[in-house]
């Protein structure tokens, strides 16, 4: 005989799941009124700290985006730059010394006023920190684009481009650099810049970095009290729940309030799992949309935007790394010629890619129509191969595995198409699959060995220099090349006070770089980012710089 | 028995020592580093060498292990190099979410394999028995992260009865005292954090019970089939006890030592299983986190994670061995 008992328990089980799923159930319809002031976006990665002046990484900068505001900024959806704090600028007659007319009536999320004085504290900071906040992982920014410090406590460090601040009232600001240069004011933009209050910054030992170079321990202001000016106000950040809750600056005093009350970045770091989570409700948008997702989503009715591309994926020939052959001019051109550009970017690429021709996309200033161009062309790359005497060529082609990159949506498929075009000129190809971090980073930073391999880049601002720059101005191992005559023009262009004798100079030197062929750019790819049906508002940036300040729910 | 566990925990020191020294030269050896990891594609040289000169990564590696173990003694785990807090704050905020994700899936596949397996022994050869034995082959073979997809997709994406991701609501304000969700719920009588939270574990769960519910569901099966043909069981039938009693003091009782045995060795795998089952559903706790540190080479928090899981593996099956004289008081720990 069984007893009934198990029935029994199956029964309560059973219940008790109702229970609790009706009361799960009611909680998520309860909230749905409340939720149209609610935002969820869905990011791949967390944050890695509130401070943007200590920041390089894409989520960090996002958050800061929204909670700060620096002196300029870029154009909503483009890379031109804009009033922010600043109403106007203007340089001095020897381009080294800029004078900025601030908003008045501007305040901190702390209450305290913003002025010209909580400029040139913020700048002060900067300038003059010392010890760990000298290390590069604490300040890469400050020292991508100033350099050094007031005093450098690293013999690797240049001089500061940055030399004071002054406060002439409360509107007015002078800041002072050592020499004229490309970066300023275009690089203020980058939130790295953004004006935290005084007070705060104080009140929270913004500047004081704790533990050992080896250990580095933030501030509190740093993981807990970012204080900025900007649309929305931190709330928390609850690590164990991988989200971060910003509100409504009530007192903002911009041109217009944030419109959603509550914004929350949820970390969900799988790209399948962002897509998922939007289809099911639990997040009203996400950024880093899967190339292959754009078109199923945006048939389904998701708000897709694409951004205009701000990048560029190129093919890099080092010519130190191994294969000697590289260094012979024939031998770059005749991989330039070999490559059927167009066919990748049509096949494996997001819709709106371009074929490049220079290693900066044409929204840039200093692009130039006019580049020597490679077309794809089989008979004249193995002509060239013949002529340099390297018709035998094998060559290691180092690829990257399980990354995704805004300008690289596959790198496996990319390397296979690349792969495929040169071995139909007669290069024999041997293949190189790396881990993207640590293991391919440091192969092709380092320049161990490799002959071929493709990276790109994601623009930080709306300057040429950001671009060629950060690739050919002076000897890099990714590379391996030196050519001095490249080297100068870079360092006539830099320091080039008229942005458009400037411009003319990043034109020739796209010439000149196209010319000696140090790489061959493949291609500009918009990313896309994508926001519920029922979300509208966002302008998608090149510079990613997205405002929620904007983001509304249709009703 | 207090001898036996002292003798247990004192064998754990050179364990942890040896272990200690292998994961340092192993970690350390791994071609690049964290400044790699750090500077993504913007990285210069100068950077990097001033990056590894910073985290001392240049010195010789005994130096770099002294300046750990001098950490060690402490009791200071040190700092993550990528999220630049405490690996100590770091574990405590993730490992109650794995814990959480762990016990919810050690309970399923404990209150349904023991019944399932116990009953398909009873009516071998039957249909129950064929389709516990035909669904826990397939529950083995399906690989987690499988399984976490397709309860994803049909429970979350289409029928939207269970969220898809995280281990709670954003929007709901919750207090955080022990970082177990839904304990912290209870403890604050946050009742509807509480049910969000338990809520969230339920597909996640479901997927991570898969590999132990089969498992636990053909070990109890096959115990009780062997106890069944026991001479004991037979003598007890025939002095005429009840079915009832015969089933529980005698058949269950004996039937279970192996299934305890199993269920220890399975809670460490849990933690594996865990990795994947929390990545799918982004479910913050230590199996993603770990896997991440690994591809960025954050050696203190590889160090820190790894010597804790050590430590408490070495207790759960401390504690296992010790459960095995409350079930059979014939297996005395000496």
């Amino acid at each position: 005989m069984r007893a009934p008992r198990p029935k029994v328990a199956i029964a309560a089980v059973a219940v008790a799941a109702l229970a609790v799923a009706g009361c799960a159930e009611s909680d998520r319809g309860d909230s749905g009124a409340s939720q149209k002031d609610t935002l969820v976006f869905g990011v791949a990665g967390d944050p890695k700290v509130l401070d943007p002046s200590l920041a390089s990484d894409g989520e960090s900068l996002r958050v800061a985006r929204q909670v700060f505001e620096t002196l300029v900024r870029p154009e909503e959806g483009g890379t031109k730059i804009t009033p922010g704090l600043a109403e106007s600028w203007t340089p001095d007659a020897t381009g080294t010394v800029w004078t900025f007319k601030l908003r008045s009536g501007v305040k901190f999320h702390d209450g305290t006023d913003f002025n010209a004085e909580a400029v040139c504290v913020n700048f002060n900071r900067w300038y003059n920190a010392k010890g760990l906040m000298q290390s590069p992982d604490v300040t890469p920014y400050w020292q991508d684009v100033m350099g050094g410090f007031a005093a450098n406590e690293r013999k690797d460090l240049p001089e500061s481009l940055f030399k004071s601040c002054t406060a002439k009232d409360a509107t007015t600001v002078d800041l002072a650099f050592s020499r004229v240069s490309s970066k300023i004011p275009a690089a203020l933009m980058l939130p790295s810049f953004s004006i935290h209050s005084p007070k705060a910054l104080e009140q929270y030992q913004a500047s004081t970095i704790g533990g050992s170079a080896d250990n580095i321990q933030y501030p509190s202001y740093a993981m807990e009290h970012p204080t900025g000016t900007g649309p929305f106000k931190f709330k928390s950040w609850d690590v164990a729940n991988k989200t971060l809750t910003l509100e409504r600056n009530e007192e903002y005093s911009g041109a217009q309030k944030a419109k959603l009350k509550t914004l929350i970045f949820k970390t969900i770091s799988d790209e399948n799992a962002r897509k998922q989570a939007l289809r099911s409700g639990d997040i009203q948008g996400y950024d880093l949309v899967g190339p292959a997702d754009v078109e199923p989503l945006k048939n389904e009715g998701f708000n897709m935007l694409t951004r205009p591309a701000f990048n560029v994926l190129y093919l890099a020939m080092n010519q130190t790394g191994g294969n000697p052959k590289l260094a012979d001019i024939r031998v770059r051109q005749a991989i330039a010629h070999a490559l059927n550009r167009q066919a990748l970017v049509d096949s494996k690429l997001p819709p709106g890619a371009k074929v490049a021709t220079q290693f900066m996309p044409d929204t840039v200033e200093g692009w130039n129509p006019q580049v020597p161009t490679y077309d794809y062309n089989v008979e004249k790359a193995k002509q060239l191969l013949a002529e340099a005497g390297a018709s035998n060529l094998t060559l290691r082609f180092h690829y990257p595995t399980e990354v995704t990159r805004p300008y690289m949506p596959n790198p496996k498929d990319l390397f296979e198409l690349l792969s495929a075009d040169l071995q139909a000129v007669g290069i024999k190809i041997q293949p190189i699959p790396l881990k993207w971090t640590p293991d391919y980073l440091n192969a092709t930073g380092t320049g161990t060995a490799h002959d071929l391999h493709f990276l790109g880049w994601t623009g930080d601002y709306g300057d040429g220099y950001n671009f060629i720059g950060t690739f050919f101005d002076r000897p890099k191992p990714e590379w391996g090349f030196n050519n001095q005559a490249l080297f100068d023009l870079f360092k006539k262009a830099d320091t080039t006070a008229d942005a458009a004798a400037r411009y003319e100079l990043y034109k020739e030197l796209n010439t000149e770089i196209m010319k000696f062929l140090p790489g061959v750019p493949i291609s500009h790819s918009p990313p896309a980012i994508v926001f519920g049906k029922d979300v509208t508002g966002v302008k998608a940036s090149p510079l990613t710089d997205e405002r929620f300040a904007t983001a509304e729910f249709k009703s | 028995m207090f001898r036996f566990i002292v003798r247990r925990l004192l064998q754990l020191i050179p364990a942890l020592f040896g272990l200690s020294i292998l994961l340092f030269i192993w970690l350390h050896r791994l071609p690049g580093g964290p400044e790699t990891a750090i500077l993504g594609e913007r990285g210069t040289p100068e950077m990097r060498a001033a990056i590894r000169d910073n985290l001392g990564l240049d010195e010789p590696i005994l130096v770099q292990y002294g300046r750990f173990m001098q950490r060690m003694f402490r009791l200071d785990l040190g700092t993550s190099i990528s999220t630049k807090r405490e690996v100590t704050t770091e574990f405590l905020q993730r490992f109650p979410g794995t814990v959480e994700l762990a016990v919810t899936a050690l309970i399923i596949a404990i209150a349904v394999g023991i019944p399932l397996g116990y009953l398909a022994a009873r009516r071998r050869g039957r249909l129950l028995d064929h389709v516990s034995v035909a669904g826990s082959l397939i529950g083995v073979c399906i690989p987690v992260f499988f399984l976490a997809y397709v309860l994803k997709a049909i429970f979350a994406e289409n029928l939207h009865l269970f969220p898809a991701s995280g281990r709670q609501d954003p929007t709901i304000d919750a207090t955080r005292i022990t970082n177990f969700f839904v304990l912290d719920g209870l403890l604050t009588r946050e009742w509807d954090a509480a049910a969000d939270a338990l809520w969230h574990l339920v597909l996640p769960g479901l997927a991570l019970a898969s590999i132990p519910l089969a498992i636990i569901v053909r070990i109890t099966r096959a115990s009780v089939l062997e106890v069944l043909g026991e001479d004991f069981v037979r003598t007890a039938e025939a002095k005429g006890l009840t079915e009832r009693v015969v089933r529980r003091r005698h058949v269950l009782r004996n039937a279970m030592l192996p299934v305890a045995t199993t269920i220890g060795l399975l809670t460490g795998g849990l933690l594996s299983g865990a990795v994947l089952t929390e990545t799918v559903f982004a479910f913050s706790g230590i199996g993603a986190f770990i896997a991440d540190s690994i591809s960025q080479r954050d050696y203190p928090v590889l160090m820190g994670f790894i010597m804790i899981i050590a430590v408490l593996f070495v207790l759960v099956n401390l504690l296992v061995d010790l459960s095995y004289s409350l079930i059979d008081p014939r297996v005395r720990v000496r």
